[in-house]
């Protein structure tokens, strides 16, 4: 790692005063970043750790939503989610494994924005809230293709409001080594409609599927999707799957989480 | 430099890091317990699974200054007061749980932060825990087989 001024400070307020340094950047869990860092493909003035910053972090439900500060980790997701939003808690519990569990926050999922990254697929599907320091984002607003987000320089992620779904499920074909999705699918049923996001798939990050989106709105079943086929142009090729062979899962997965969904 | 203090396996500790010093490196270098490994440095492995404030995280990633104030545990602290093992570094011992031995240390502290959020985990729980350990000498059935032993459980449901 190159060398970098540490900062850890214990309040929002005082975490964007030290991101006004230039070259300043903000640390989450570091379960990405800290690699990134010892590759050194990142060289920080100031690493500016959100991990003391307590109005960051915790679960709280309001009504029908299920608001989650940015700096909550996984573990905690998995546990403190599974009685309000078992979709959401099961897809916390299934990132990466226990250790990077314990230190991995979705604050900092989102902001990285990793094609093969969980959370953006909930946060799409569940058509989420994501609140900075600064404004609310709409989860359609948010994604911008791989690693790319509307956050603007120096702002933060403080809260993340879901609103809970009155079925979901969440199926995900892990790459046995990253522990990344392979392919993953989220689908969320609510009164006015589905949303289904797809991460791990497309070279353009997460996406919703809309013609999936609109044939299970009209029927919520995994037969509503027979006949449909994701065109594989825009999938991800790699040594661990061609693009036909990701937009068959995408296929797959979604009747999956269809059924499970269905219960 | 910056100075950190943290409790280590019961004792306050406190020493001079960089910005970028990582836990594991504080451990090994600045207060010379070297029984948390790093296996790979790129935070697959798990040899350097240490406890912080009672969860397992990899120390390989994570810097030592964000272990201020904490309770951190390693390897040098599971044994017992009297320094005899423990029920499963004892269980480790005596299924064979370890060849090389390298992948040990984080094998143990993983095993403990499982035992200790559900004590009788099944065989498929206990794999499933142990995604972020390897093993290069691939001995995990009596790695598994230590960890239900230690549990209190039958090691004969493992698979052979």
């Amino acid at each position: 790692m190159y060398e970098f001024e540490f900062a850890r400070p214990t309040s929002l307020a005082e975490a964007l005063a030290a991101l006004k340094a230039e070259d300043a950047q903000p640390l989450a869990g570091g379960q990405t970043l800290i690699p990134t860092l010892k590759q050194r493909l990142a060289s920080p003035s100031v690493l500016v750790s959100l991990s003391a910053i307590e109005e960051l972090k915790g679960v709280r439900r309001e009504g029908d939503t299920l608001c989650i500060g940015a700096a909550t980790t996984h573990a905690e997701v998995a546990r403190e989610a599974a009685a309000h939003y078992p979709a959401l808690a099961a897809l916390a519990g299934g990132i990466g494994d226990p250790a990077v569990r314990n230190r991995g926050t979705i604050g900092g999922s989102l902001a990285n924005n990793d094609p093969a990254a969980c959370y953006p697929a909930a946060v799409l599907a569940s058509g989420a809230t994501v609140v900075t320091n600064a404004r609310e984002i709409a989860a359609d607003d948010f994604f911008q293709g791989l690693f790319t987000t509307a956050l603007e320089e120096g702002e933060i992620i403080t809260e993340v409001r879901f609103p809970i779904p009155q079925a979901a499920n969440y199926q995900k074909f892990e790459q046995p080594a990253s522990l990344f999705a392979l392919v993953g699918v989220f689908v969320a049923r609510f009164a006015d409609g589905v949303r289904v996001a797809v991460t791990g798939a497309s070279e353009e990050g997460v996406y919703r599927w809309e013609s999936a989106e609109e044939a299970l709105s009209k029927e919520f079943r995994p037969d509503a999707l027979m006949g449909l086929r994701m065109n594989p142009a825009n999938m991800i090729h790699d040594i661990h799957g061609t693009k036909e062979y990701r937009a068959h899962l995408v296929g797959v997965l979604t009747r999956r989480a269809v059924a499970a969904a269905r219960g | 430099m910056a100075q950190v203090s943290m409790t280590v396996n019961g004792k306050p500790v406190t020493g001079e890091v960089e910005g970028r010093t990582l836990l594991v490196d504080f451990l090994r270098n600045g207060l010379g317990l070297t029984g948390t490994h790093v296996g790979c440095d790129t935070s697959q492995c798990g040899a350097c699974v240490v406890h912080v404030d009672g969860r397992a995280v990899k120390s390989c990633t994570m810097l030592a200054l964000e272990a201020e104030g904490a309770e951190v545990k390693t390897i040098e602290g599971m044994a017992n007061p009297d320094g005899s093992l423990s029920v499963i570094q004892q269980a480790f011992q005596d299924h064979h749980g370890l060849q090389c031995g390298f992948c040990t240390p984080g094998m143990v502290m993983s095993a403990a932060a499982l035992l200790a959020e559900n004590p009788k985990p099944t065989e498929a729980e206990i794999r499933h825990y142990l995604d972020g350990n390897l093993c290069r000498c691939t001995g995990y059935h009596n790695i598994v087989k230590a960890i239900l032993a230690a549990s209190g459980q039958d090691v004969s449901i493992a698979a052979e």
